[in-house]
C-alpha cells in the first residue's frame, strides 16, 4: 500500500470517527422551526398507546379540513412503553407534538407540569369536573386535554346468576348491590351455594374501594399519611376479610386470569367501559354476559387518558388546535364508536350516538347510557400524589400475600408498613 | 529537561549550526501519517467505547452519589446515601438471595447437562450436524418469547405442567407462591435457552483434543467413562473456566425470565423471585429514582467482580491436577529428583 492510499484511508477513518461523534451529538434536534405563516405545510406527530379510537379515517377528516397539516400517528403497544418514552424525553427533545398520558402516571407527570403547554382558558369546563381537576396544577394551569374515562359498572353472567338462584334481569341485578356490604353478602351467598368464586380478583375490589376514598396515601399538599390513615386500613381490612374469600384470583392480567376469563369461570366483574372489549375479546364463546347499571358504594372511575402538548415542541399552536379537535365532544363520540373509549366531555353525553349505543355481546345492554349514568355517579375525585402508584402497588402485593396464604392479615399489613416507610 | 529550565531565556540565542531542513507539506504530512495513522486505525473502537461504554459507566458513577431527577437532568449531591439506602433495604437482600438461588439452580445442572450433551455429540453418531443444530435451536428463541411460552406452561391453575402433575397424581405445584418453586421454574427457562449454547462451546473444545490420546487410552484398556474423566475433562479446563465465568455473569444479571414470570414483572407479592437486576430496573424505570438505581448498578458490578474472582480461583484449583500423568511432585521431591540427577 503506498502512502497516498494510507493517507486516504486515515482520512476516511478519522472522518468516520468524527462523524460518529457529531452524529451522536446532534441526533434528535428539531427538524423544522415554527413558522409564522399559518398555512405553511407542517407535520404534526401524535403519540398514543393501546387504542384511542383515532383511526386513519378519523385523522383524515382533520387533514381534509386542514390541507396544510399532515398527521403522523405513533402507537405504543402499552401504556408502560409510552410512560418510559415520555419521561425519558420530557424536557429534552424527541417527544411527539401531542403525547397521550394515562391517568395512572398523571400524578408523576404533574410534577413537571411547567414543561407542558396549558390548555387554553376557553376550553375549560367542557370536561367532567373531576377529570379537569386531576390535570390542573397548583398554579391553576390545566395541562391535559381529557379524552376518555373509565366509569365502572358491574358486568355479570346471567346464566350463572340464574343457576345460583339470583335475579338475572339487569334492572333487578342493579338493585342487588348498591352498597359494598350487599355486594360481599351476595358474593358470599353465591360462593356458599355453588362452591365457586364470585368475582375475578381481589385487587380490583381494592382498586374500586380506594377510588372512592378522597385522601388515601398522600394529602393534597404532599404529606404522606398512608400508614396512619384509618381509611386505608379499613379498605385493606374489608378487602382481605370479605373480597378475598369470594375472589378467584389475587389480581388481574395473569395467565390464569385470562384462561379463566376465556372459560367463563366467574359470574361477576367490576368493569369500566374499556373492560367490555377485553371481556368479549378474551372469551368470545362465553355466553350470558350482561351489564348492570350500578356500582357498589356510588360511582367509581378506573383509568382514562389525556392528551398533552410538550411546551418545547416545534408546532405548539398547531398541536393545540389538533388536541382541541381530538378531545372535542363530537370527535370523542366517534372515538367511542371506534374503540369504546368512553368520553369525558359533558356535552358528549347528550349525543344520541352515545346514549343510544348498545353492545350486542352484553345481551344488547345500553352501554352508552350506562356509561353516562356511571360517570355522573362519580362524586369523589381521589387525591393522587406522585407516589400513589408505588403505595397502591405495594398494598396490592399485601392483599396478594394474604390471598396466597403467604402471610396473615396483620403480618401482611405490617410488611406493607415497613416497605412503604422507605419511600 | 533541567538544562533547558535553568538556561536563561534570551532573545540572542545563536542560530543552530545545522541549516534547518525544510520539509515540503506532503513530506510533513507523510511523517504525521506514519505517526498518527495507526492510532486512527484503531480509534473507531475506542471512540465507540468511550461513547457507549465509558461515558455511561462514569455517568452512572456520578449519578449514584446524587438525588437525581431524570427529567430535569439535575440533582443534589448526597454522598453515599443512596448506597446506604440500598444496603438497608430488606428487599435488596432478598433479591440477592434469590439471584444466587436461581443462579445455582440454573448454572450447575446446566453445565453438567451441557457436558453430557457435548460428550454425546462428540461421539460417532449419525446425522451429526442435525443433532448439533438442534442443540443450538432453543438459543435462537428470544428470551421474552421463552418467558411467554414457559409462563403459559407454569401457570398455577391453567398451566400444562401442573396439569401433568395433577394427572400423574403429584398435585399442583404453587409456582407463583413458593420462592423455591418459582426459582425452579425460572431456572428451567434459563436452562432451556443456554444448555445447548454451552454444549456447543464445550463440544468445540472437545473436538480440539488430539484423537491420539483416546486411541492410546483405548489400547491401554480404558473405558469410555475413564477416558472422559482422565482425558476429556482435564483438557477442557480453559474452556470450562470460560463457560463457568460467562454463565456466572449471565446468572447474576438474570432479568428477562423473572420479569416475564408474572404479569407485573416486579418479582412477586412477597419478592419470591425478585432478582437484583429486576429490583434495579424497578427502582430506575418504575420509580424514576435513577440515583438509587445507579448506586445499585455499582453494587451489582462489585458483586459480580468478587464472584468472578472467587469463581476463577475455585475452578482453577478444581480442575488443576487431573490432567498430569502420574502424581504431582511436591517441591521437596522435585529438588530430591534434581539432586539425584546431578549426582548421576
Amino acid at each position: 500500500m503506498n502512502s497516498r492510499a494510507i493517507r486516504r484511508g486515515a482520512a476516511a477513518v478519522s472522518a468516520l470517527a468524527i462523524g460518529g461523534v457529531v452524529l451522536a451529538g446532534c441526533a434528535g434536534s428539531a427538524e423544522e422551526s415554527a413558522s409564522d405563516d399559518p398555512n405553511a405545510p407542517i407535520e404534526l406527530s401524535i403519540a398514543t398507546f393501546n387504542d384511542f379510537g383515532y383511526t386513519d379515517e378519523l385523522l383524515q377528516e382533520y387533514m381534509d379540513e386542514h390541507p396544510n397539516v399532515t398527521i403522523v400517528h405513533n402507537k405504543a403497544a402499552t401504556s408502560n412503553d409510552a410512560r418510559a418514552n415520555f419521561f425519558q424525553k420530557l424536557g429534552n427533545s424527541g417527544l411527539a407534538d401531542i403525547e397521550a398520558i394515562e391517568v395512572d402516571w398523571l400524578a408523576e407527570m404533574m410534577e413537571y407540569s411547567d414543561l407542558l403547554e396549558p390548555v387554553p382558558d376557553d376550553l375549560k369546563g367542557r370536561w367532567l369536573d373531576w377529570k379537569e381537576a386531576a390535570a390542573t396544577d397548583a398554579e391553576g394551569n390545566l395541562v391535559g386535554y381529557g379524552t376518555d374515562i373509565g366509569p365502572q359498572a358491574v358486568c355479570y353472567r346471567s346464566d350463572l346468576f340464574e343457576a345460583a338462584g339470583l335475579p338475572t334481569d339487569r334492572e333487578e341485578v342493579a338493585k342487588l348491590f348498591t352498597t359494598w356490604d350487599d355486594f360481599f353478602t351476595v358474593g358470599q351467598e353465591y360462593v356458599d351455594k355453588t362452591g365457586k368464586p364470585f368475582i375475578d380478583s381481589a385487587n380490583t375490589v381494592l382498586q374500586g374501594l380506594m377510588n372512592q376514598v378522597e385522601v388515601s396515601y398522600e394529602e393534597a399538599d404532599g404529606t404522606v399519611v398512608a400508614t396512619e390513615n384509618p381509611d386505608v386500613r379499613e379498605v385493606y381490612d374489608t378487602v382481605v376479610e370479605r373480597a378475598v374469600p369470594i375472589s378467584a384470583y389475587p389480581a388481574q392480567w395473569g395467565d390464569d386470569w385470562y384462561a379463566s376469563l376465556a372459560n367463563g369461570e366467574f359470574p361477576a366483574m367490576l368493569c369500566p367501559g374499556w373492560m367490555h372489549g377485553i371481556i368479549s375479546g378474551e372469551g368470545p364463546d362465553v355466553e350470558g354476559w350482561d351489564i348492570a347499571d350500578v356500582f357498589p358504594g356510588g360511582g367509581g372511575n378506573w383509568g382514562g387518558s389525556y392528551l398533552t402538548i410538550p411546551a418545547n415542541g416545534a408546532h405548539v399552536e398547531a398541536a393545540q388546535e389538533l388536541a382541541d379537535w381530538l378531545s372535542s365532544p363530537e370527535t370523542q363520540v366517534k372515538a367511542f364508536g371506534n374503540a369504546g373509549t368512553f368520553p369525558s366531555q359533558t356535552e358528549a353525553y347528550e349525543s344520541d350516538d352515545l346514549t343510544g349505543f348498545t353492545n350486542e355481546f352484553f345481551n344488547d345492554a345500553p352501554t352508552g347510557q350506562i356509561g353516562v349514568d356511571r360517570a355522573e355517579a362519580v362524586t369523589v375525585s381521589p387525591v393522587k400524589g406522585a407516589k400513589y402508584f408505588q403505595f397502591h402497588d405495594a398494598l396490592q402485593s399485601a392483599v396478594t400475600r394474604v390471598f396466597d396464604g403467604i402471610e396473615d392479615q396483620e403480618t401482611s399489613w405490617q410488611t406493607w408498613v415497613d416497605e412503604v416507610s422507605g419511600f | 529537561m533541567t538544562i533547558t529550565a535553568t538556561r536563561p531565556a534570551s532573545a540572542q540565542t545563536p542560530p543552530p549550526d545545522r541549516p534547518i531542513r525544510v520539509l515540503s507539506f506532503s513530506q510533513r504530512l507523510s511523517r504525521w501519517d506514519m505517526k498518527l495513522s495507526p492510532y486512527l486505525y484503531i480509534s473507531p473502537f475506542f471512540v465507540l467505547f468511550a461513547i457507549v461504554g465509558l461515558f455511561p459507566i462514569a455517568y452512572t458513577g456520578v449519578i449514584s452519589f446524587m438525588d437525581w431527577d431524570q427529567v430535569r437532568r439535575s440533582g443534589e449531591f448526597v454522598g453515599f446515601d443512596q448506597y446506604a439506602w440500598i444496603l438497608t433495604q430488606p428487599k435488596f437482600w432478598t433479591a440477592l438471595g434469590n439471584t444466587f438461588s436461581i443462579f445455582l439452580l440454573s448454572s450447575v445442572p446446566q453445565l453438567i447437562l451441557a457436558l453430557f450433551i457435548a460428550a454425546m455429540l462428540d461421539r460417532h453418531i449419525r446425522a451429526k450436524t442435525f443433532w448439533r443444530m438442534s442443540a443450538l435451536l432453543p438459543y435462537v428463541v428470544a428470551p421474552v418469547a421463552v418467558g411467554l411460552i414457559f409462563n403459559a406452561l407454569f401457570a398455577d391453575k391453567s398451566g400444562a405442567v401442573n396439569g401433568f402433575f395433577e394427572w400423574i397424581g403429584i398435585g399442583a405445584i404453587p409456582w407463583h407462591v413458593e420462592p423455591f418453586w418459582s426459582h425452579i421454574a425460572i431456572a428451567t427457562m434459563v436452562n432451556y435457552r443456554w444448555t445447548g449454547y454451552n454444549a456447543l462451546i464445550l463440544l468445540a473444545a472437545m473436538q480440539a483434543i488430539p484423537r491420539d490420546y483416546y486411541e492410546a487410552a483405548t489400547v491401554d484398556g480404558a473405558g469410555a467413562f475413564r477416558q472422559f474423566m482422565s482425558i476429556t475433562l482435564p483438557s477442557l479446563k480453559p474452556t470450562l473456566i470460560f463457560v463457568v465465568i460467562t454463565s456466572t455473569i449471565g446468572g447474576l444479571q438474570i432479568f428477562d425470565e423473572p420479569r416475564m414470570f408474572d404479569q407485573f414483572g416486579r418479582g412477586g407479592s412477597a419478592q419470591q423471585w425478585l432478582t437484583i437486576t429486576l429490583y434495579l430496573y424497578d427502582i430506575g424505570w418504575g420509580e424514576w429514582n435513577f440515583g438509587r438505581a445507579a448506586a445499585m448498578a455499582w453494587i451489582l458490578f462489585i458483586i459480580i467482580l468478587a464472584i468472578g474472582l472467587i469463581n476463577l480461583l475455585v475452578t482453577r484449583s478444581l480442575v488443576r491436577d487431573e490432567g498430569r500423568r502420574g502424581a504431582q511432585l511436591s517441591r521437596r521431591e522435585r529438588r530430591a529428583l534434581k539432586r539425584a540427577e546431578a549426582r548421576r
